[in-house]
Formats: C-alpha cells, structure tokens, sequence
C-alpha cells in the first residue's frame, strides 16, 4: 500500500475573485513511511489531509492510491486537531465508534476496543465522558479511535498542538510505541520543527500561502527513536537547515500581510 | 466541608426561605385587614380552600383535564417541531425553504388563531387541542434548530471519516449533539402550551383549571380563584421537574446543564 499526491491544488471562492490555498502539491507516501507535512500557519497542511482523507474536494489533481483491497477495513482514519471526540460519549463509545459505524457487534468492538484503550493509558476511565477529561487525554481518546478503526492510512492533524511541552513528548514517545506495533503508513501535520524530525521518516517543508512542497527532506535516524537524543548535533543540523527555509518563508508571509 | 459545597447549600435553602417569609408576611398583612382579606385571601384560607376543593369539589378531575390538554397539544405539536427543526438545522436548502414562513408565523399570538380553528374543526376537544399544538410547535422547532446548528462541523467530519451513513450521523451526532438545545425546547413547549391550555380553558372550555379560574371569578369566590392559581403554578414546577429529569437522565456529558 502507497500512495501518491499529484498535483494537487486548492482555491477558494471570495468575494475578490479566487484563494489560492494550494498549489501544485506532489507527493509520495510509500508503505509503512512515517511522513510530515511541516509549515507556518495557514499553509493548507490541514487541506492536504482533508483531501487525502476525502473530506474536501481538491480543485485540481488527484490522490492515488495503491492497494491491494482492504478487507472491509478503511483506507485511512483521521486524528483530528481537538474537539475530535463526541462530548455525547463515553471513552469506549468513542474508541468504538468507527467499528460501530462498520456494524462490528457490540461485544467485538468492545473487546477490540478495550485493547487500544489500554494502550493509550485510559483503562480505568472507559466509562468516563470526555468533560472529565483533560485536553492530552481526549486527543489519547481519538488515537486510541483511530488505531482501533485499522485503518492502511493514518492522518494526523496537529494532533498534540494544544498540549504542554511535556505532555507533547510523553504523547510522541507513545504514538510512535503504538506505531511500531501497528505499522501503518502517517501523514502528521504539524507546525512544530522538532517534532517533524523526531518523528517522521521524512519532512515536506511547505511554503506559506499558497501552500506549495518546498523540500523533502529524509531525516536518517534509526528506529526505534529515543526522544532524549533531540539535542544530537546531527538533528540539530536538520533543525537548523529547516528553520532557515521556514524563517525566509514565515518572514515573507509577514511581509506580504502588511 | 468545602466553601462550594457549602455555597450549594445555602442556594438549596434560599428559594423556601424567601417563599415562606413572603407567605408570612401575606399571612399578617391580611390577617391585620392591612390590605383587605376579601380580595387577597391570607394564604392559610387559600391552603384549606385548595384542600376542600380536592376532597370536595373536583379540583383534580379538572386538574387532569388541563394536564391531558397540554400533554396532549405538545405531543402533537412538539415532535412535528422537532422533525421539521432537525431538518431545518441539517440543511441549508431546507432551511431556506421554510425560514421565512417560520418567520411570518411565530410571532402570531396563537390563541388568536383559535376562531379560524374552531371554524373549521368545530368547537369541541379538537379546537382545543390543535391551538395548543400550534402553540408547542414553534419553541420546539426553533430550539431545535438551533440545536443542530451549535453542533460544532468536526463532529461531522469525525463521523463521514468513521464511515458513518446519513441515519447513523442522524441518530449519533445530529441527536444527541442537540438534546441539551430540544430539552430547553421542551420546557419552552410545555410553558407555551401550560399558559395556551389555560387560555382555551378561559375562553370556552368546560373543564380544567383555566375553567376552574373563570367560574371562580364569575361567583366571585376570590379564595378560589386564589387556589386555582397556586395549582396553575403547582403544574409550572412540575414541568421545571419533568425537564430536569430528562436532563439528568439524557444528557450527563454536558456540565453546563446542571444546575
């Protein structure tokens, strides 16, 4: 399973003609890759995933997807920014809710769901509802959902934007635990350097608005990361190398506003 | 103890408090003939009125005619309100289509429209109980409108990425994501429909409380008119009661709508 981005392009309609959100966006994501889309605010990140995710029309180019048949599981499944879960459900409504929607019976879903719920550290509050929750353990709640649903393709939005620093790596270290038990192939938004290339297998650096891949960058640490060595001179250097692009792309967007 | 719990308290004791001392304070303006107890009736008459008036007369049957009234009327008004509304919130095309006639409609007094609906459905039980509906029709319709539109469109999103249908995103986002938004509709409609059920009642029916008030004021027996009131407001408390229930029972997610 892979698949491939081509030519993608988004415009919105205002009132002073068109928006060009995207454009001319190429790329591949082959099988089991780990790969994030980073860029300054407003570069359309989102867009791509929503495109990718089918939930947005693009309104030039395609995505094309290599598979062999998915046996009933779905293509991709998507982690949402916040606000991802249903406040209406409980912790295991919510985790279960793809494979409810999928007519998987109760007790199944349940016991499937139990596993993932484990996983993520929310075992004793199954019956909770997501009020009770804090903000990191509502968005373990929608991984939990979307590694659950077994998707062959993962999206995720920013998934740990609105958590404290600490929270967020204790949030990666598991996310990337999960991952390597269930390999599936990522596409992460983020807008967060670090967490690009501690994460991905490469980075897409986007440029800002209209949003376009600057660079593809590969990042060549071994798996299995350890998230201590993030002050390693090699990744200092990628860092470094990526914030000079995004500097001249942030500083220009800036410019261009005013 | 905590200084919340204790605030939670004293907000529980403070609505009896304030009642009681009001009670009293009728009780010995009248009882000293401060304001004349022949047109306000001290509270104790108006107590034993209400207990003579159960054992003896037929207070309850006409308390029971008024409460299957507005029961009645809700149902059949509120849960058409409900559907419509639901649609209305779903779908822009739809609500476009029938906004404006929503618009034009609502603010119509209803009861106003009870000569139209006796002209046509005759004086009797039906009149009665379709001016009620009417009336029930519009709180539910546009709560739940509303309702449906608060619902914030990622959980949409969620749902079509989950590989939801349109009956699947309909009975588990749509519904429950509007519940708090209907719920509040309910107590609206059965208001509406309480106040409409006694107006009917005034205006020509021959049983129920807003009879019982009529009759009341015609033989001029003040203590009664007093008690029929208090019963009135007796079926107003009951409502506020029924509503919370539901909230308790349907929407324990939302910890706004404790109170």
């Amino acid at each position: 399973m892979s698949f491939e981005c081509r030519n993608l392009a988004v415009t919105y309609k205002t009132q002073s003609g068109g928006l060009e959100a995207l454009t001319d966006v190429s790329f591949t994501v082959s099988k089991n890759e780990f790969v994030c889309l980073l860029g300054p605010s407003g570069c359309g990140k989102s867009t791509i995933l929503k495109i990718v995710a089918g939930l947005l029309d693009p309104t030039a180019g395609e995505v094309i997807f290599q598979t062999q048949g998915t046996n009933g599981k779905p293509l991709n499944a998507m982690v949402f920014q916040e606000h991802g879960v249903f406040p209406w459900m409980n912790v295991l409504e919510n985790v279960a809710f793809g494979l409810e929607m999928r007519g998987v019976g109760r007790q199944e879903r349940n016991e499937i769901s139990h596993k993932f719920i484990e996983r993520v550290g929310l075992a004793h509050f199954e019956q909770s509802y997501p009020h009770e929750l804090s903000v990191g353990m509502r968005q373990r709640v929608s991984i939990a959902r979307a590694f659950v649903n077994d998707p062959e393709i993962l999206l995720m939005d920013e998934p740990f934007g609105s958590l404290d620093a600490m929270t967020k790596l204790v949030m990666m270290e598991e996310l990337l635990r999960i991952w390597s038990a269930e390999k599936k192939q990522v596409l992460y938004v983020t807008h967060d350097i670090e967490e690009a290339i501690l994460l991905g297998d490469r980075v897409l650096v986007m440029t800002g608005r209209p949003g376009r891949i600057r660079e593809d960058i590969r990042i060549p640490l071994p798996r299995p990361r350890d998230l201590r060595d993030r002050d390693k001179a090699e990744i200092i250097e990628i860092k470094e190398h990526i914030w000079t692009i995004l500097e001249e792309e942030v500083r220009s967007s800036l410019e261009g506003s005013q | 103890m905590s200084r919340h719990e204790m605030g939670e308290k004293t907000l529980l004791i403070i609505p009896p408090v304030i009642l009681i001392a009001t009670l009293g304070c009728l009780e010995f303006i009248t009882r000293m003939e401060i304001l004349p107890s022949l047109f306000f009736p001290p509270p104790t008459v108006v107590v034993s009125t209400l207990y003579r008036m159960t054992t003896e007369g037929a207070l309850l049957e006409h308390l029971a005619a008024t409460v299957t009234r507005l029961l009645t009327g809700f149902v059949l008004g509120g849960i058409p309100g409900m559907i419509l509304g639901m649609m209305m919130g779903w779908s822009l095309p739809v609500r476009r289509i029938f906004d404006p006639f929503i618009a034009a409609l609502h603010p119509v007094p209803k009861i106003s429209s009870l000569p139209i609906i006796m002209i046509i459905f005759g004086i009797g039980f039906v009149s009665r109980t379709i001016v009620v509906a009417v009336a029930s029709f519009f709180p539910m319709l546009i709560n739940t409108m509303a309702g449906v539109r608060q619902i914030h469109p990622i959980y949409f999103d969620v749902a079509q990425n989950c590989g939801a249908s349109r009956l699947q995103v309909l009975r588990r986002v749509v519904l429950p994501g509007a519940t708090p938004f209907i719920l509040a509709g309910v107590r609206l409609g059965l208001n509406v429909s309480l106040s409409i059920s006694l107006a009917v009642e005034l205006l020509l029916a021959d049983k129920g409380i807003g009879t019982l008030i009529w009759m009341a004021w015609q033989t001029l027996r003040i203590e009664e008119l007093y008690a029929t009131i208090v019963t009135a407001a007796a079926v107003g408390i009951s409502i506020r009661l029924f509503v919370q229930f539901l909230l308790s029972r349907f929407v324990p997610w939302d910890s706004k709508t404790r109170t």
